[in-house]
């Protein structure tokens, strides 16, 4: 079975590039290029040396003994939280900005939710001398006001977006806003396995180093490439994308994905855009989504700003479809509690969205002799304000 | 019986006026008013806009009046209950405009079957492009005689273009300039050399120029180039100001005209 997109964007049924004829030029010329620059010699070298001297790869494999241990499994944690800015956006932000110097482009917009994305463009733009501009709810301004401080110090504009929910989806519409008036100079850093096509492969595969390392660090660890399961949490999806995507076509391994539920599935305010979600088009893809039954879309909900976000990356929605990977929904509360026990077992804060993929080591029936890799996506560094607030300390 | 838009292009071929307005803006019951009015003054075409809650390709006006549309009630349900008896009353083309995922939602078929019923004579969707419409929309929208108005914008590529020529009935929206709908242009900021670009390539279609067009400077100006312009959130922002919109109609329809 092939997962990946096939030559006209689609995975299955989902994907493509439902944009307006103003932004057709951009995502042409991305579609026609993409792969023919990024598999270049020379993107190659760059981007691997990029990755290895300033984002600090290859992130450990760390075999987590006590919370091990805790669960009577083996867990192995994939450090992305140790990479330069705190996550696993900054691989995809490296990859963009050489493909968009490429392109000729000399200004760069981004969507956040977290900030993390938009930190790591900022970072990227400082580090090549690019005009930069975030766009971010006005909610998740407030929510994450530690990186929107670092978005500033690195020299990027961030613009406050007013409209929705005041979140990513309404940060999302202005980016493309802002493409569609600015085409000429301007290159568009989305964040995640989401968008026209070629967004989610182009994303995907630079997030598909998390993948490559995985196998080489559990060959020497474990003496197989292969775990048990992957578990990653899931917002447009990329660090999953990333985790999953050299075991994709493997059906031995176990890929699991966990969406936020907020304060549970049937709450009314939840971001489990699988579980609760409908097939439409959203910001130029088919895909799954949360919406009415008239095709609006809603508003979700979730103590994660990264996982805020009421559509899914094309791959996930076939990926689900076709069971090939699973998706389950962690609660707030449930959250909470697993980075909290993360933080007293093993000494490391994880960021709020990829505590979801720790909270599903609860729900899931793991053996002793499993092997089950986390991918710790980001730092908590950026939510500790919600952790204190929450646990009262 | 003829589809009203190439009726209307027969007629007339130069000053058309296409006017867009947001159903359920500013009050749910509104639609069919507006309609009537907009045509008893002389519009020679309506844009009925179907709100959504991401319109992507949309200024800061029409995300207004999309919002207060979806506050007030606003679906494709209710608007073709609004419109059952339209023709009862209008004569002129109506075209509705909004975003794909609403139209999905709701059944492309079941859509285009009301669509027919109504007497809707075309549709705009800006995110459904070229190549997802020849695939999957234009048989259907074909066999219900529905006319989909494909858009080119001053990037569009001379052979893309002519792809988008020979697929479109009707006319062809020309985005004035590289950017989301908006009032508030001058006329120096439309670019005159893709107009004329435009112009020089005869294609099969006439072309409305939209997105900027405000006042009777910007409307006249775009006429010298395609067979008429399309206003939209300048009509928004006159049918805010004045809560009874019926003299506000006559006076804006008026002023594009330069008959004040
Ligand atoms: C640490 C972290 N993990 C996960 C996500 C969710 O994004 P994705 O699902 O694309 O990995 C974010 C997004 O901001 C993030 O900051």
């Amino acid at each position: 079975m092939n997962y990946h997109v096939n030559e006209k964007g689609y995975y299955g049924s989902f994907g493509g590039a439902w944009i307006p004829e103003m932004m057709f030029p951009n995502i042409d010329e991305l579609r026609r290029r993409y792969i023919e620059i990024i598999e270049s010699d020379a993107f190659r070298s760059e981007f691997e040396n990029l990755l290895k001297d300033y984002a600090g790869r290859p992130s450990p494999l760390y075999y987590a003994a006590r919370l091990s241990e805790h669960y009577s499994t083996r867990i192995y944690l994939k450090r992305e939280d140790l990479n330069h800015t705190g996550s696993h956006k900054i691989n995809n932000t490296i990859g963009q900005i050489l493909l968009a110097e490429k392109l000729g482009k000399t200004r760069i917009i981004a969507e956040t939710g977290a900030g993390q994305h938009g930190v790591a463009t900022a970072t990227v733009c400082a580090l090549k001398g690019i005009k930069c501009v975030i766009y971010m709810g006005a909610l998740d301004v407030s929510r994450q006001a530690p990186n929107v401080k670092k978005m500033k110090m690195l020299g990027a504009e961030v613009i406050p977006v007013y409209s929705g929910n005041q979140t990513l989806k309404d940060a999302t519409n202005e980016a493309m806003r802002d493409w569609i008036c600015h085409p000429d100079d301007t290159h568009y850093i989305i964040g995640s396995v989401v968008g026209p096509h070629p967004y989610p492969d182009m994303v995907a595969r630079f997030q598909s180093v998390i993948s490559k390392e995985m196998k080489l660090q559990l060959q020497e660890k474990t003496g197989n490439p292969n775990p048990t399961r992957i578990i990653a949490c899931v917002g447009g999806g990329s660090n999953a994308a990333g985790a999953f995507y050299h075991y994709l076509e493997n059906e031995e391994v176990e890929l699991i994905g966990v969406e936020a539920a907020g304060k549970g599935i049937d709450s009314g305010e939840t971001a489990a855009t699988l579980l609760v979600g409908s097939p439409g088009v959203l910001h130029g893809s088919r895909t799954v989504l949360m919406q009415n039954e008239d095709g609006q879309v809603t508003e979700p909900y979730s103590v994660s700003a990264g996982l805020d976000y009421p559509g899914i990356g094309p791959l996930h929605a076939f990926l689900y479809e076709r069971g090939r990977a699973k998706y389950i929904s962690a609660t707030d509360d449930e959250v909470m509690k697993a980075a909290l026990l993360l933080t007293k077992k093993e000494g490391i804060i994880p960021a709020l969205e990829s505590a979801h993929a720790l909270a599903a080591l609860e729900k899931i029936e793991a053996g002793a002799d499993d092997i089950n890799v986390i991918n710790l996506s980001g730092s908590g560094n950026k939510d500790m304000e919600t952790y204190l607030k929450y646990f009262g300390f | 019986m003829q589809n009203r838009i190439d009726q209307l292009f027969e007629k007339k071929n130069k000053n058309i006026l296409s006017v867009y307005f947001t159903a359920g803006f500013p009050g749910l019951d509104n639609t069919v008013k507006i309609i009537c009015e907009l045509q008893d003054n002389g519009v020679d075409l309506i844009e009925i806009g179907m709100p959504f809650s991401d319109p992507t390709a949309d200024g800061p006006t029409l995300q207004y009046s999309n919002n207060i549309a979806l506050k007030n009630g606003m679906s494709l349900r209710v608007l073709f209950k609004q419109l059952e008896d339209i023709r009862e009353k209008v004569n002129i083309p109506l075209i509705l405009m909004g975003y794909t995922n609403p139209v999905i939602q709701f059944g492309v078929e079941a859509f285009c079957t009301k669509c027919k019923e109504t007497g809707i004579d075309g549709i705009i969707l800006p995110d459904l492009p070229l190549e997802e419409y020849k695939q999957n929309y234009s048989e259907l929208f074909n066999n219900y005689d529905l006319y989909n108005i494909l858009l080119v914008s001053p990037n569009t590529r001379p052979e893309r273009i002519v792809q988008i020529d020979s697929a479109s009935k009707g006319f062809i929206y020309i985005v004035s300039s590289a950017s989301t709908t908006g009032a508030g242009k001058k006329s120096e900021d439309f670019s005159i050399d893709y107009f004329q670009r435009l112009q020089g390539m005869r294609l099969k279609n006439p072309g409305l120029i939209g997105f900027g067009i405000s006042d009777r400077a910007t409307f006249e100006n775009a006429c010298n180039y395609a067979q008429g312009a399309i206003v939209g959130s300048a009509f928004i922002d006159a049918l805010k100001q004045d809560s009874d919109f019926t003299g506000s109609i006559k006076k804006f329809v008026n002023k594009i005209r330069g008959m004040s």
